[in-house]
């Protein structure tokens, strides 16, 4: 059940993406970017919350569920920590996919080529 | 087509460029997107069933499906995958290891520093300013609001 739910929450939220990308000049990396701080401020709102809990990979693999991912943890650090939790906070929950984006990237852009456009 | 003015050459223009069909677009972008998801999820649940805690498997699903996103770049498979499906592969997080990785091979003659790991972050800088940065004022923004309880 939880695929079905993941495959159309995933899918519905690309569909947003590509509609704005049709109808607007806007850039995928324009579209990225604003889906991400949507996702940081509906995580702020605590609409994001059950969306995670109802769609789960169907909302936390999407971009805007990195941007949840941030500020959930920015509000737990602000909570534990105060000022020190509220910077900390969204990149230490972060860190591991950022970091794993950094090393993978450079791996793989080292050991293979671009493919001729044909 | 010699004495246009401006205005006339952007209409002009505007017939030209063919209109964008949005249903296809939409249906393609849904499936990808979907199925980029659904992998999301069984990688999830195989990490529960590993018996890691729920902290661990959102990380652990993070750091995996970036490495799926930057190898399928690498072997030219998710340029494929992108034409087919627009923001269906752009916006998971497998989308953004490959705006990661495109740009970086694309600029590897340019050098280790300025190409490769410069290069990098066209994409990725603004997305890691932007919701860091956002993310931080989130946090502030609630110690604000909660400093008089």
């Amino acid at each position: 059940m939880e695929y079905l739910t993941a495959f159309i929450v995933g899918g519905l939220i690309c569909v947003v993406g590509q509609i704005i990308l049709d109808s607007t000049s806007l850039t995928p990396a324009h579209i990225i970017v604003t889906f991400l701080i949507i996702g940081v401020i509906l995580g702020a709102l605590g609409i994001y919350e059950p969306i995670a809990k109802f769609a789960e990979a169907g909302a936390t693999i999407p971009i805007p569920g990195f941007g949840y991912a941030l500020s959930k943890a920015a509000i737990e650090g602000a909570k534990s920590k105060g000022v020190l939790g509220a910077f900390a906070g969204g990149l230490e929950a972060t860190a591991g996919a950022i970091a794993a984006a950094v090393i993978f990237g450079y791996v793989t852009a080292l050991i293979s080529y671009p493919r001729s456009k044909s | 087509m010699d004495n246009m003015t401006n205005k006339e050459y952007q209409e002009y223009l505007k017939r030209k460029i063919p209109k964008p069909d949005y249903l296809n677009n939409s249906i393609r972008a849904f499936i990808v997107g979907g199925t980029i998801c659904l992998i999301g999820q069984i990688v999830r649940n195989m990490l529960f069933r590993f018996g890691f805690n729920e902290k661990e498997v959102v990380t652990g699903t993070a750091i995996i499906m970036v490495f799926l996103g930057s190898l399928l770049t690498g072997l030219g498979i998710y340029d494929k995958i992108g034409k087919f499906g627009g923001a269906g592969a752009a916006i998971p997080i497998t989308g953004f290891a490959n705006s990661i990785v495109a740009p970086a091979m694309e600029y590897k003659r340019e050098g280790y520093l300025f190409g490769v790991a410069a290069k990098m972050f066209t994409i990725a800088g603004p997305v890691l300013v932007y919701g860091i940065g956002s993310s931080i004022i989130v946090g502030l923004l609630y110690l604000i609001f909660t400093a008089g309880r």
